[in-house]
């Protein structure tokens, strides 16, 4: 850089020896420097203090409160080592867990990616209105969970929701999705994906957009189908979309609460990692050490996640 | 020549309005006719919600379930709780990003990059993992049924200053390093360059955090116990949970209009710098 020419506030040098004026140079550069690292520190540090105390702080107590038996607002804990993690990996509690976990994350993931660009395939035509159409199904992804939530739940009613009412029309009962355990699953995915699944067609639109138009005529002029076209030339260019949104996708599904905690309080069915970690602190259970050793469990799981995505996944997608 | 090859024939209209509006007005119903129901509902008298028939028009009309739903939760109070919270939590973080990002960009300190990539991380860790230890520490000191309770554990900003580097970092470095030969301080540039110039990036960043923090439900719900300090989600849920039969689905569809037709409205008018916003980043050039 050269942004170190700076009008000097030093006496004008005196030409007393020939070291003298590079020792004082030196001296003024590092004061200079030191200056610069106040000033950093000035603007830094209330955010670098507030993300030490309230985020990284709590990782690594997570840890600590994961090796104890312990009610929260209890003053005292009783330490159990790793007993937490060998109850929970031991139980077959673990195995339906992360069962939910994983289809909970992997149906919300692939249907709205799938949906979603099914969306941005309709809205990259030309036509009248699809600014508007694409903001409109934008628009669940900014709404309160919670509101969501309970629009849906009233709809989903078996006894007195507009679900149930349809299906009747049609001389079909209406499943009983709070009670199923499997269908509260069921009814919780699909509505997060109604919920979400405007992001993804807003970014996959953002990657069709952005396909030059030559390609698509060069694969025209060589007599390719619009299927082969879509399968051949425009889903490889747009891998580098889909590597993004499965990264983000997977990252806020693990992390959805909102919605399973308005739709099925219980969690009968629906408790994923995260849902569990907050029954076991908040929910009537008073293992608050159980919940911090199942938080740290979903900390490792992102971890891992982000590494392998960045670092496995990452090589294989097509870039332009 | 037959009646097909002629480009406006009946047969070719109706051909391209079900291939290119067919599947949007599909798209457009799914998210609508939700929402759109539970604004209907939301007038609907207990009549009209426990019959097992689909009722879409409610007859009589029966506004008195938003009265009833405040009578319930103080959704006035509520909210003003939820706008304090999102005005100053996201004003904070606005600032915040704002100086972090500057610092990063253009201020020399021979260990900004370490810093960089610890903030950059943040993004990896959700506030969920956080909840038990920020709880005992911030009710430790005092904080349940507090504004700054509820504030001050999510005003660390990975994601806003993240963003607001990538955005500086376009911004020409010529003209700020002259502002500087002219003697212009860092505080001087912060105010009378950069910010200006990356106005619509903070914006889009404010936008951003307006939304998060509006919405935002499992902190403050277990943080905030009393009705009174509730934000709109969290007296949402006690709407739910105190009028839990059929019979008071009109009350509960009245507070949940509340809580969403605020966000809808202005969505409506901010929409291209949200979608903007809350996609930022996707792109790779």
């Amino acid at each position: 850089m050269v942004a170190e020419i700076k009008p000097s506030t030093d006496p004008p040098l005196l030409e007393t020896s020939a070291s003298e004026p590079s020792f004082r140079a030196r001296r003024g550069r590092r004061r200079r420097a030191s200056r610069e690292a106040a000033i950093f520190l000035a603007f830094a540090l209330p955010n670098l203090a507030l993300i030490a105390v309230f985020t990284y702080r709590p990782l690594l107590l997570n840890m600590y409160y994961s090796t104890l038996d312990w009610t929260l607002g209890a003053p005292t804990a009783r330490p159990v080592g790793l007993s937490n993690y060998l109850d929970f990996f031991q139980s077959a509690e673990a195995g339906q867990v992360f069962l939910t976990t994983a289809v909970f994350t992997l149906a919300t993931v692939f249907l709205s990616m799938a949906l979603g660009l099914m969306v941005a395939l309709a809205l990259n035509r030309r036509v009248r209105g699809a600014g508007l159409a694409r903001a409109t199904v934008f628009s669940p992804f900014v709404l309160s969970g919670v509101g969501v939530g309970l629009a849906w739940q009233y709809i989903f009613d078996p006894t007195v929701g507009a679900l149930g009412a349809i299906l009747r029309s049609f001389g079909i009962a209406s499943p009983q999705w709070f009670n199923n355990e499997t269908l509260s699953l069921v009814m919780v995915v699909l509505v997060y994906v109604w919920k979400n699944l405007g992001y993804a067609a807003v970014i996959y639109l953002a990657g069709l957009q952005s396909i030059s138009s030559d390609v698509l005529e060069a694969a025209a002029i060589d007599g390719a189908s619009a299927r082969r076209k879509f399968f051949s030339v425009v889903l490889p260019l747009l891998s580098p979309t889909t590597f993004f949104l499965l990264v983000t996708s997977t990252l806020n599904s693990l992390q959805a609460f909102d919605l399973i905690r308005v739709m099925t309080p219980l969690g009968r069915g629906t408790t994923t990692l995260i849902y569990d970690a907050y029954l076991r602190a908040f929910g009537g259970y008073n293992q608050a050490g159980y919940s911090a050793m199942l938080s740290t469990v979903l900390f490792g799981l992102l971890v891992i996640l982000t590494l392998f995505q960045l670092v496995f996944l990452e090589r294989r997608v097509h870039y332009r | 020549m037959t009646a097909d090859s002629r480009p406006l024939s009946r047969r070719n209209l109706v051909a391209a309005l079900v291939a290119d509006y067919l599947p949007i007005m599909l798209a457009i119903l799914i998210v609508v006719l939700p929402l759109a129901y539970l604004i209907l509902s939301s007038f609907k008298s207990p009549a009209d919600v426990i019959t097992q028939k689909l009722i879409v028009l409610p007859d009589p009309w029966h506004p008195a379930n938003y009265s009833e739903a405040a009578r319930i939760v103080p959704f006035p109070r509520l909210f003003l709780n939820s706008t304090i919270v999102t005005v100053v939590g996201a004003g904070i973080k606005v600032l915040l990003a704002v100086f972090t990002a500057y610092a990063l960009v253009f201020v020399r300190f021979p260990g900004r990059k370490y810093v960089f990539w610890a903030v950059l991380a943040t993004l990896m860790v959700p506030p969920q993992v956080s909840v038990v230890p920020n709880f005992v520490f911030v009710s430790g000191m005092g904080g349940q049924d507090t504004y700054w309770g509820i504030i001050l554990p999510g005003l660390a900003t990975g994601f806003g200053t993240f963003l607001l580097r990538q955005s500086f970092l376009t911004l020409p470095a010529e003209v700020i390093d002259a502002a500087q030969v002219d003697g212009a301080g860092h505080w001087r540039r912060l105010w009378h360059m950069v910010v200006p110039m990356a106005a619509p990036s903070i914006a889009t960043v404010a936008l951003v955090n307006i939304v998060f923090e509006w919405n935002d439900y499992l902190w403050p719900l277990v943080i905030v116990s009393d009705p009174q300090m509730m934000t709109l989600p969290v007296g949402l849920t006690l709407l739910q949970n105190s009028e839990n039969s059929a019979a008071s689905y009109g009350i509960v569809m009245a507070g949940t209009v509340m809580v969403l037709l605020p966000v809808l409205v202005v969505f409506a008018a901010l929409q291209r710098h949200i979608v903007t916003g809350l996609t930022q980043g996707s792109v790779k050039g």
